[in-house]
């Protein structure tokens, strides 16, 4: 059974299909990488390394940007990754409505 | 062409219209009704009488026209409405407008009837009268352009977006080709992908409303701080709002977006809706809905028949009215909640099932669950039921026609 699935050709992302513990070796396609933390199903490793910045893509669509390099099947999650969209939003916006400065 | 039969067996309303149940709900008008309203359901819970109600005070005319979609929906047979008296509620309002549809409706006002222990005595024998009224309920083929169905998700991970949601697509696809109507919902998790939905819009003026709505969910979601984005959707393995909703997304399928419709529109023809959730206007009352549940009401107060909720971190809910077809996204949930879900779609990660497995399975499950099968939430008892307040202003021409 694979482990991790691309489920675009463009995405920079591979999506677990199972749950692995820290320890554990993740080996799909070139990449291999021992986890140091638990990661489960469903979480998000780098296929291919990423410089700090870089759209991350799923579904063939940008869901964020890199907040810090990142190594070929490192984990991909808040701590080193952001929406571009939301926060933008609740900054603008929110000083707007909330008139806080 | 003429449409295939869903079942044979649905409930005929006087309107033509046609019901998958024959539910009579118990309605309470303000909390303070609550109490009695719930005593005089709950010993007919298991026969088909769902408890829902709405806890304010003020009149809102967005909760009335919300309770009379629901109260004259077709799997509702009859209704027993139960006021405190003195609440803003238009209930002699609600009662007539049942009525003129033909289903029975009654309304028992606690201070008008001496009371808790006599309304909840004359209740229990009015409910138990309704009940066998309903019986006698005319029976009825009814074929798939007659149906109509709503897509929420709920407890989103990172395999929502993998199997339940576009399996769930599948099925709205080939629903879709058969002249059904399909909703699908929650503005606030489609900020981002409004460019990919405007593109499906069935026409270019429609486009343009699907994007402000879009916006209008953004800006609403900043102002409040929040996005439709809950602890358990990153412990799951989703980082951002773009990410949640790009998966939520694939629920709506490929077919292309007939019209937008508001909380108690009812499309007139098959074809794709995005229901737009969010109030319009200045953000007022709090978050658009505060659950999953108060989602559903919309979608089954646009004539939903049937529900289907995709879950990945394991939501058990079920809803009064409308029974909820529970997918599961997530292999590891499924085995953990085997009871609470209806469909596996964690088969498509495991690699023994396809999208197109799951998508078939759930089309066939409709069928069954229109025929009398009950739901998993069903069978456990569920009847979730959230109502809140808004403001909406009606819809244009330019969102597409609707009954109501």
């Amino acid at each position: 059974m694979v482990s991790a699935i691309r489920l675009f050709t463009s995405d920079n992302v591979l999506v677990l299909t199972r749950s692995f513990e820290a320890g554990e070796t993740i080996e799909v396609g070139n990449i291999r990488r021992t986890l140091a933390t638990p990661v489960g199903l469903g979480h998000k490793i780098a296929a291919c390394a990423i410089s700090q910045g870089e759209k991350i893509l799923k579904y063939g669509a940008p869901i964020g940007s890199a907040t810090a390099p990142i190594e070929p099947g490192e984990h991909i999650h808040l701590h080193n990754m952001k929406s571009d969209y939301l926060p933008t939003f609740t900054l603008d916006e929110g000083r707007e409505f909330h008139h806080t400065p | 062409m003429n449409s295939s039969i869903l079942t044979p067996n649905a409930y005929l309303r006087s309107d033509g219209r046609k019901g998958i149940r024959n539910i009579v709900p118990v309605v309470y008008l303000v909390e303070c009704a609550h109490h009695v309203a719930r005593e005089i359901q709950l010993p007919f819970r298991e026969q088909g009488v769902h408890l829902l109600g709405f806890s304010g005070c003020y009149p809102n005319e967005y909760s009335f026209r919300m309770m009379r979609s629901l109260c004259t929906h077709p799997n509702v047979g009859a209704v027993l409405l139960v006021s405190l008296g003195c609440e803003g509620f238009n209930r002699r309002g609600l009662l007539e407008a049942i009525r003129e549809t033909g289903r029975e409706a009654e309304l028992l006002v606690i201070q008008n009837e001496g009371g808790t222990r006599s309304t909840i005595q004359t209740g229990r024998e009015q409910v138990a009268r309704m009940l066998q009224a309903l019986e006698h309920t005319p029976r009825a083929a009814m074929t798939i352009d007659e149906l109509i169905v709503g897509t929420v998700c709920g407890g989103s991970d990172g395999t929502s977006g993998i199997t339940a949601n576009p399996a769930i697509g599948r099925a709205f696809d080939r629903l879709v080709s058969e002249n059904a109507c399909c909703i699908f919902e929650e503005t606030g998790e489609l900020i981002g992908c409004e460019q990919i939905m405007v593109s499906r819009a069935a026409a270019p003026e429609l486009g343009d409303i699907l994007n402000a709505s879009v916006a209008k969910a953004a800006r609403y979601y900043a102002t409040l701080g929040h996005g439709s984005f809950a602890p358990g959707n990153a412990d799951g393995g989703l980082t951002t709002q773009e990410e949640k909703s790009m998966g939520a997304y694939s629920k709506s399928g490929s077919s292309p977006i007939s019209g937008l419709i508001k909380p108690g529109d009812i499309p007139r023809k098959g074809g794709l809706y995005l229901l737009d959730v969010v109030p319009d206007g200045d953000v007022r009352f709090g978050f658009p809905n505060i659950n999953d549940n108060a989602e559903i009401a919309e979608l089954i107060a646009c004539g939903s028949h049937v529900i289907l909720f995709a879950t990945g971190r394991g939501s058990v809910v079920g809803s009064a009215i409308s029974p909820v077809v529970k997918i599961c996204a997530n292999p590891e949930t499924f085995r953990n909640l085997p009871e609470d879900m209806d469909v596996n779609a964690g088969r498509i990660l495991e690699g023994v099932a396809t999208l197109d497995d799951v998508g078939q399975e759930i089309h066939t499950l409709i069928a069954r669950v229109a025929d009398g099968q009950p739901t998993a939430s069903e069978r456990l008892g569920h009847q979730e039921f959230v109502l809140g307040y808004k403001h909406f202003e009606p819809i244009g021409p330019s969102c597409h026609p609707t009954y109501q």
